[in-house]
Order: C-alpha cells, then sequence, then structure tokens
C-alpha cells in the first residue's frame, strides 16, 4: 500500500506565472466560525526546517485551515521530528485525536538546491498516503507549501484541492484604485493596473491568462480586456453609455457585458477581440451581472423587470425562454454558478443587510453563508469547495473565504486600504 | 474633499468647449465664427489645426468670458434623488433648464453622470446610475436639446460625494452630474 511519489521541482517553476511585482498587500488568514466534523489532523515541523527562510509547514497549515475541512491539532512540545517512515511512531498521535499526521526533513543539496521530503499518514490504522520530495531554490518555498497542502488534501480527503488557483480584487487605497492578483491566501498580490479613477467588476478568462475589468479612467465606464504575462492590455468595449459586468465564457471566446445602447442596461453577447456584438437580454428594465454557466448553455443575470432586482437564467439557444430563479427577499444580485453548475452563489438584501447566499438550483433551496453587514461579489473556487467575498467591516473592506460544505468561515484580513470585487480564479494552467 | 477634481474638471470643460466653439463645423453658428476667426488668425496654422489645440488661448475675451459666466452659472449643480427612484423632482427642475439653456446656446458636449449611495451591487448601482442618467438625458431632449449632445453613463457608488453612512450622505449621493467636454 505504500506509494512513493516523487515530485522534482526545478528552476523555472512559477516563471509564467507572475508579472515583476509592483505592490504588496499581504492579507492575513484569520479563521471565523467553528466545524465538528473537521479532519483532525497533525502537522509536524520539518526536521531541519529551521533552514528555510521561511516557514513551510505554517503556510501548509494555514492553507489547509482556510479551508474549513482540517481540524488542525498542535502537538505538545518536545515532540521528537520524525526524519522517515521508520522513524514515525503513530502511538501519541492515536491517543490526541488525529486521524493523520504530516512529517518531513529538510535536506541540504549542491548548488543552493533545498530537498523537501515529506510523509502523510493515517495512524488508526496506519497507512502512508502520500510520500513527496521537492528539490527547490528558497524562492520556491512558497509555492511548494501550496502545492504540499494540494497534496495532502487531495490525499486525505480524496478530491480536487484548490491553492493552485489565484484570487484578483481591487484594493482603493485613498483615491487611487489598484487591480491585484494574488495567492489563494492574499498573499504575493501583484498589481495588475493602478488607476487614479475607480476599477470594478474583474473577471478571469477561463485559461487564467487575462483579467476583464471595467475602468472609469475615460470618465465613463469602458471594458479592458488585460494579459497579465505581458501586462497588455485592449478596449474590449468603448460603446456610448456605460459599459461594464463582462463575464467569459467557458470557452473563452465569448464575453458577456452591458451595455446601455438601448438607454436602458442590457446584457450583450460580444466576441473576444471586440467583434461581433449581438443583443442577448431584451427588455425595458435594467439587465445586468450577467455570468455563463459553466456548459456555457445559459447565462444567469440580474433583472428588476418584476420590480427589484432578481435573478433569471435564460438559455444562449436563442429561445429568450426566461426563468426566474430567486422568489426569497426583494433584492437578489451577483450570482455566481458553482463550477458543477448546480448552484448559484448571489447576494440578498434582507433588512439592510447583504448576505452571500448559496441556492441548490434544482430545489431552490437557499441558505446564507456569509454573516457580516455588507457582503459582496461572491465568487466559487474552482474546485467549488468555498466561496469567496469582499465584505466591509467597521467600514473597512476586507475579504472572506466561506466553505460550501460546512459552517464557518476564513478571514483574509486586510492590512491597508478598503479591498472589493474578489473573483477566484480557475485552476493555474 | 472634492474641491480639487471640481477645478481641475471645470478648466479641463472651459478649454473643451472653448475648443467645440472654435470647431469650423460650427462656424455656420454666428455666435461662434468670431472665435474661429480669432483662433485661426492668432495661428500659424488652419483653423482646422487650432480647432485641435483646446490649449490655444482665444483672443476673443467678450465671447470667452460670456460663456465663462454662462459656463459658472451651470458647473457644479447636479441633479438628487430620492432613495430608489429616479425621477426628477420639481425642486430640480431648473437645474436641468439651466443646462439644457447652456447646451443650446453654446453647443459642446455634456456627459450626464449618473451616481448612487454606496449601499448593494457595484454593478447593480451602476445600471441605477445609469437610469437617472438617462432621465436627464430624456429630460434635456425633451427642453431640446440634441441628442448627440448628451451622453448618459454612470458611475454607480464608485464616486460617492459623501462617504459616511448617514442618510445625509446616502442623499448626497443619489445624483447626476454634468461633465462637459
Amino acid at each position: 500500500m505504500h506509494r512513493l511519489i516523487a515530485y522534482c521541482w526545478r528552476v523555472l517553476l512559477l516563471a509564467m506565472m507572475l508579472a515583476a511585482p509592483l505592490a504588496r498587500a499581504d492579507l492575513t488568514v484569520d479563521i471565523v466560525g467553528g466545524g465538528s466534523s473537521r479532519y483532525p489532523l497533525t502537522i509536524l515541523p520539518m526536521q531541519n526546517e529551521e533552514w528555510l527562510p521561511e516557514a513551510v509547514t505554517q503556510t501548509v497549515k494555514s492553507d489547509l485551515a482556510m479551508t474549513g475541512l482540517f481540524g488542525l491539532l498542535e502537538p505538545p512540545g518536545g515532540t521528537a521530528l520524525p526524519a522517515s517512515p521508520q522513524a514515525f511512531d503513530p502511538a501519541p498521535w492515536q491517543q490526541n485525536g488525529s486521524r493523520a499526521v504530516l512529517y518531513g526533513k529538510v535536506s541540504k543539496l549542491e548548488g543552493g538546491l533545498l530537498r523537501l521530503t515529506f510523509w502523510a499518514e493515517t495512524v488508526n490504522p496506519r497507512e502512508q498516503k502520500l510520500a513527496a520530495e521537492f528539490d527547490v531554490h528558497s524562492s520556491q518555498l512558497r509555492d511548494v507549501a501550496h502545492r504540499i497542502a494540494d497534496m495532502v488534501y487531495e490525499a486525505l480527503l480524496g478530491s480536487k484541492s484548490l491553492f493552485a488557483s489565484r484570487i484578483a480584487f481591487v484594493v482603493q487605497k485613498g483615491k487611487e484604485s489598484r487591480l491585484q492578483v494574488a495567492d489563494v491566501d492574499g498573499r504575493r498580490a501583484q498589481t495588475v493596473l493602478r488607476s487614479a479613477e475607480p476599477i470594478i467588476s474583474p473577471a478571469w478568462s477561463p485559461d487564467g491568462s487575462r483579467l476583464a475589468y471595467v475602468s472609469f479612467e475615460n470618465k465613463k465606464p469602458v471594458i479592458y480586456v488585460q494579459d497579465l504575462a505581458t501586462g497588455q492590455r485592449r478596449l474590449l468595449a468603448n460603446f456610448k453609455g456605460s459599459n461594464s459586468a463582462p463575464t467569459w465564457s467557458p470557452d473563452g471566446r465569448k464575453l458577456a457585458i452591458v451595455l446601455t445602447l438601448s438607454g436602458n442596461s442590457q446584457v450583450y453577447i460580444i466576441n473576444a477581440d471586440g467583434t461581433g456584438l449581438s443583443r442577448f437580454s431584451y427588455s425595458d428594465a435594467i439587465d445586468t451581472e450577467p455570468v455563463f454557466s459553466p456548459d456555457g448553455r445559459q447565462i444567469a443575470f440580474v433583472s428588476d423587470r418584476s420590480g427589484g432586482p432578481q435573478i433569471y437564467i435564460q438559455p444562449l439557444d436563442g429561445s429568450k425562454t426566461v426563468r426566474r430563479v430567486t422568489f426569497q427577499g426583494v433584492y437578489n444580485v451577483s450570482p455566481a454558478f458553482s463550477p458543477d453548475g448546480r448552484q448559484l452563489a448571489y447576494v440578498r438584501r434582507e433588512g439592510g443587510r447583504f448576505k452571500v447566499m448559496l441556492q441548490d438550483l434544482a430545489t431552490g433551496d437557499a441558505r446564507m453563508i456569509s454573516n457580516s453587514a455588507f457582503d459582496e461579489s461572491p465568487s466559487f473556487a474552482p474546485n467549488g469547495k468555498m466561496v469567496l467575498y469582499a465584505s466591509d467591516e467597521g467600514g473597512r473592506s476586507v475579504l472572506y473565504a466561506a466553505s460550501t460544505q460546512h459552517p464557518g468561515r476564513v478571514k483574509l484580513g486586510v492590512l491597508e486600504g478598503q479591498v472589493q470585487d474578489a473573483a477566484w480564479g480557475p485552476f493555474n494552467p | 474633499m472634492k474641491v480639487l477634481p471640481f477645478v481641475v474638471a471645470a478648466a479641463a470643460v472651459l478649454l473643451s468647449a472653448c475648443a467645440s466653439t472654435s470647431n469650423p463645423a460650427d462656424s455656420a453658428n454666428a455666435g461662434n465664427t468670431a472665435i474661429v476667426s480669432g483662433n485661426s488668425g492668432s495661428t500659424t496654422g488652419s483653423a482646422g489645426s487650432s480647432s485641435l489645440n483646446p490649449a490655444q488661448p482665444l483672443p476673443q475675451v467678450d465671447a470667452a468670458g460670456a460663456e465663462a459666466a454662462a459656463y459658472a452659472g451651470v458647473n457644479g449643480k447636479s441633479v438628487f434623488f430620492d432613495f430608489d427612484q429616479f425621477a426628477i423632482k420639481d425642486e430640480y427642475k431648473s437645474v436641468v433648464e439651466a443646462h439644457a439653456a447652456y447646451l443650446g446656446k453654446y453647443k459642446g458636449h455634456v456627459l450626464v453622470q449618473g451616481n448612487t449611495d454606496v449601499r448593494g451591487s457595484r454593478e447593480y448601482n451602476l445600471a441605477l446610475g445609469q437610469r437617472r442618467a438617462e432621465s436627464v438625458k430624456q429630460s434635456l431632449e425633451v427642453l431640446g436639446v440634441k441628442p448627440e449632445q448628451v451622453e448618459a453613463v454612470s458611475f454607480g457608488m464608485e464616486k460617492p460625494r459623501a462617504s459616511g453612512t448617514a442618510d445625509s450622505d446616502h442623499a448626497q449621493n443619489r445624483r447626476a452630474d454634468f461633465a462637459y467636454q
């Protein structure tokens, strides 16, 4: 049953991922709320981990804690650190309630490389779930930590993890807006665009290479598409009136956008190169916030055609048969499809508070997954297990990630500025 | 707090308004012909090239001064709306009429920028702000302003004039501004 998976990461791990850093706005992970059904796990420091310039197991811990799916147990001080399966004794961990233990070691290789070797084992019965090895430079440790978290998640839970993805958000600092892209835990934020005018509604292309967004730099809202690797951007839509609310089709070839050519906000479809504009929604009301379903066959959007804003779904087959999907509450906005297309996250206003709801599309049942007063812009993790949203807390904005399976949220506490318009990206290529 | 942007906007508006009045296409209009000829006389280029330079000083001080005075009469005058409403209240009809009169006399182009208070969905608020801007645009057109002179756009909740959360703050943010180009 012992499996050995060896991963050797060499130098070019990251080069294609991120442009040169312009600014940092590190966030900190802060777990809110409880859950009794979490996987009990002890993560031991790696032997010789003090050789590393950053504590890899701390990042693994905060990643796994952030998922809301693991209950992390603290080892008692003075615990011996096993550096091999032969040296691992499951007995103390059977007694402290752990279901599994992660342990490992750091070795120095020639040329400044570091070797990180680690194992994950269940303790009762004892079974090795994971063994892996990374040879890396110290600059790659954070990527390795996220990768280890993904491997532990997948080995112990048996489902796809989420740390091989990034999030985008807008930070308001004074009058400056910064569109940023960061790791899932909010760290290593890179500024994609800074502007003296507002930036809103960032939307990831399905391959994670581009962001569409709305910029007010031309005294009106217009839509740009920006390549993240090169930083190059171009206008997607600058029609008369307002241009807003871009989202991508699953194949990345089209975007749904909102234009006001008819004198009211309506949903249009446009090719990703800015050609081929066609109108999608037809009402004399507001139609906005379109999102494609994951199968690309329909679009959910917000319309106040019935009075207040509610969420509707309309197929893309040209039939124009519109189905209303929200009936509770007088204000339901900002829909997001889960990756499997079965659920819709959206924001409901209730008693002057704005909450993130999670609705089963088959049954219509909806439950609240956020608990602050002003929560906005929900988006799903690419594995569907968490929903990211922005929230207002005592006059400042913060990001939260809520589990879609268990009660509980993680606060990604911002250090400076106001964070808004969070968008969880796809799995990294 | 908003003084500087307004000053900058006013300066830009004055310059661009001057540029638009010096456009040769307007030379048929008696009120603007003097400015076009004055401009072309003060430069080595043609009237066409001077019309492309909004920073060109205008020797016709009287006409420019009258326009500046007229502009000062409408500059910064906004229309405010009730919660969740886009109808123009009676008390703001005179504001719309003043802008319509200015646009009728001095031509030019205006962006009507709708705004909402800082609550709720950014994109839905953008659409609500658009509805307010369209409401003002329609009123201007009823008063004789040509459709091509007006573009209705929205800032949604992104440009609050008041950042507080009191009702009076929200009331200041539910408005349409006029940005002359």
